[in-house]
């Protein structure tokens, strides 16, 4: 019993010294503090920007698709609305010279075949499966990145008595894009390593990556894609439309649903004030 | 149902044939037309409706989604993608039903707390309120057998953590425990046998619910519903009839929700998930930070509360079981609080200490919920279990005590006194339960 009083004393001595103070940075289970960028897409009303969306395509394509597949992201849905809407005639074009080919068949004698890619294919990564991808890869796995946008998403280090209204400016901003910070933060994140720090073999340090130790070697930089529309290739540029691209991949009903989202919002606010307005003639006279 | 006579009187032939062979129309006139509604009910008591919402809103959804999903290991979450991605409006039928979880659990929340406020569990509303913990029980169940479906990693891994908990009870009788997780996952891991009988669980249960709320809905037609003075209905003056009062009431409280809800629908869809469960399940890679959904957090972090020692006494090899004891504990606990509560006032509105301990009690469940959050070492720990001590202190000291010792306020003659009485309601407290005039 004494034992147990001592144990509350001294849980409540440390929670009262500790409350001031600012929470580690690395505290155990957290990762390296990431900062929030505006993005165009962001929050209740933002919207894709088409062109953006090109671009980081153009960044996956030429950059990260010689490793990372999409395959639940169909060149078919390059086409539709609310995405980077490229003309059919393009993406079937694209689709057919795609390096990666679809596995079909069983052909009339029962054997597999290797044919080019259509509208209604995935677009898939260079290897057939994670053994290969890992041979091939010095031991390293090359994510399928159709869903990585929304797999991931940042932390907020922040004291436990400002936590509540943290969350409630997230939910009053709509705050949704974590996964496209943390892509920024990682393509960004390949800087000089601390001194005292000890990069394995064939890893490479990134600030942003749990742990610091990644096996991805830094794949943009300046100058690597060639933007047709003007807008200067810089390591940023592509960041921030790749970052763009892979959110719109893992999330391609997100402009149809913001806009239908405010109609539906408007409808019921002005439903709620009616129905109130009801209510109160209703309940006139009644004392309650 | 209840004791009260229905004027219903029905006009056309086709209203008179049904009326005398099978009188529905009848019973729902009388149950939820003229049902006598005390009229001082305020907002929270709109949440009886809300939750009713809630669950036909999970059903209806859930049933779309089942003609899309595919329960097996290898298609379970490319089928979500489907639904997703596909699917006409799959995008909406999904973040519906997964916003709809967490808006269900909110909305029960609030009435829980509603009912704990104002005395809502005392007699004779007992069987009432218990009736409402099994749903609650049921509810959880459904939740988290729903949580596996989508088969990401905190899917797979939620699981895995929480059916492994029965393994406990080998510290009983060995053995007992891992045959009760291994007949649970239909192997000796978690896997695709797992996910098929959850999702036939996952549909079948909420029909089990619905069978439950309306015997919590029978219940209290028969006891009636409590009101924010906690006083017995005297006279039927202090009542009003459900429609169109109620009903009024209950369409504002219900817009106001369902407006939060779509918030969360349109613009927050993954908010209250997790970035994990966007990653599909792998059984050879344990996420770094396994995390039920917010909704189980305080529960969570009574379970993890229970590790070598609880407050410096050493558990030993009793710490699992203690924990899985304590978090089934806290749920089930409140299905004695008609007996814990030694008051006999029944609303806290006169109960000026039981009113502390009430705040101080949602203080604790939103603490665990953050602390459940959070990794369980350190100063984390320390803090569970405090608050561990006060959630169960609660039940066992503050309802039991504060009835002996507490001096309630004085308090009205009744709701016609406290509604239309000098003070009129809405005063402040002490105003209505001013002494009354002889």
């Amino acid at each position: 019993m004494k034992q147990t009083i001592l144990a509350v004393a001294t849980a409540i001595a440390i929670g009262a010294a500790s409350a001031p103070a600012s929470t580690p940075a690395f505290a155990a289970g957290e990762g390296p503090e990431i900062p929030r960028q505006s993005w165009p897409f962001a929050g209740i009303t933002g919207q894709f920007d088409k062109a953006q969306l090109q671009r980081g395509f153009q960044v996956y394509k030429e950059v990260c698709s010689s490793c990372h597949g999409m395959s639940r992201l169909y060149f078919r849905n390059l086409v539709q609305p609310g995405g980077p809407e490229f003309p059919e005639a393009a993406v079937k074009a694209l689709a057919a010279e795609w390096p990666n080919q679809i596995t079909d068949g069983p052909d009339d004698e029962g054997k597999m075949f290797e044919r080019p890619a259509k509208l209604s294919d995935p677009i898939r990564g260079p290897y057939k499966n994670e053994k290969e991808a890992r041979a091939a890869q010095n031991g390293a796995y090359p994510l399928d990145l159709t869903l990585i946008a929304k797999a991931r998403s940042v932390e907020r280090h922040a004291h436990w008595t400002i936590h509540p209204f943290l969350m409630l400016g997230d939910i009053a901003k709509g705050y949704q894009e974590g996964g496209a910070d943390y892509i920024h933060a990682l393509l960004t994140g390949y800087v000089d390593p601390p001194a005292d720090f000890k990069v394995g073999e064939g890893m490479y340090y990134n600030a942003a990556y749990p742990g610091h130790q990644i096996g991805m070697p830094a794949p943009l930089s300046e100058g690597s894609v060639d933007y047709q529309d003007g807008t200067p290739g810089t390591v940023e540029n592509y960041t921030r439309d790749v970052a763009t691209f892979l959110s719109w991949a893992a999330d391609p009903t997100h402009d149809q649903r913001k806009s239908m989202g405010w109609q539906v919002v408007l409808y019921l606010l002005v439903t709620t004030v009616l129905l109130y307005l009801g209510k109160k003639r209703i309940w006139a006279k009644i004392k309650h | 149902m209840s004791g009260h006579s229905s004027s219903y009187e029905p006009t056309s032939r086709w209203g008179k044939w049904w009326d005398e062979r099978l009188p529905v129309a009848r019973m729902m006139h009388a149950q939820f037309v003229e049902f006598p509604t005390p009229r001082n009910l305020n907002y929270l008591w709109t949440f009886g409706g809300i939750l009713f919402l809630c669950l036909a809103t999970q059903i209806v959804t859930g049933i779309v989604l089942a003609m899309h999903y595919q329960p097996s290991e290898a298609a379970a979450f490319n089928s979500i993608e489907h639904i997703r991605r596909d699917v006409n409006f799959g995008w909406l039928m999904r973040s519906i039903h997964a916003v709809g979880a967490s808006m269900f659990f909110i909305a029960v929340f609030i009435h829980i707390f509603r009912g704990l406020y104002y005395g809502s569990y005392k007699a004779p509303r007992e069987v009432l309120w218990i009736l409402g913990v099994i749903i609650l029980l049921i509810m959880m169940a459904t939740a988290f057998l729903g949580y596996t479906l989508p088969w990401g990693q905190m899917s797979f891994w939620g699981v895995t953590v929480i059916t492994n908990l029965f393994s406990a009870l080998d510290t009983i009788y060995d053995g007992m425990g891992t045959g009760i997780v291994e007949w649970l996952w239909g192997g000796y891991a978690v896997s695709g046998v797992t996910l098929n009988r959850f999702f036939s669980l996952h549909y079948l249960l909420p029909f089990v619910l619905t069978g439950v709320v309306v015997l919590h809905v029978w219940a209290l037609h028969v006891a009636g519903q409590n009101n924010p003075t906690g006083l017995d209905i005297k006279q039927p003056s202090e009542t009003v009839p459900m429609h169109p009062y109620a009903t009024s009431k209950d369409a504002v409280g219900m817009f106001a929700f369902i407006t939060v809800f779509a918030w969360f629908v349109f613009f927050l869809p993954d908010y209250l998930g997790h970035a994990d469960n966007y990653v599909e399940a792998n059984p050879l890679v344990t996420p770094p930070h396994i995390v039920p959904e917010w909704y189980f957090l305080p529960f969570y972090a009574i379970l993890r509360a229970f590790t070598g020692s609880f407050l410096g006494i050493p558990l030993g090899s009793y710490a699992k079981l203690l924990g899985v004891i304590a978090m089934f504990a806290s749920v089930i606990i409140l299905a004695f609080a008609p007996w814990l509560d030694t008051s006999r006032v029944r609303s806290a509105k006169y109960r000026p200490l039981y009113r502390m301990a009430f705040w101080a009690f949602v203080f604790t469940c939103v603490a665990l919920g953050y602390l459940g959050s959070k990794p369980a070492d350190g100063v984390y720990v320390l803090w569970a279990q405090i608050f561990t001590v006060l959630y169960f202190a609660f039940f066992l000291v503050a309802m039991p005590v504060l009835g002996l010792i507490e001096t309630p306020r004085r308090l009205p003659k009744s709701i016609s006194d406290a509604v239309l009485g000098s003070g009129g309601y809405g005063m402040p407290v002490g105003a209505a339960a001013a002494p009354e005039k002889r």
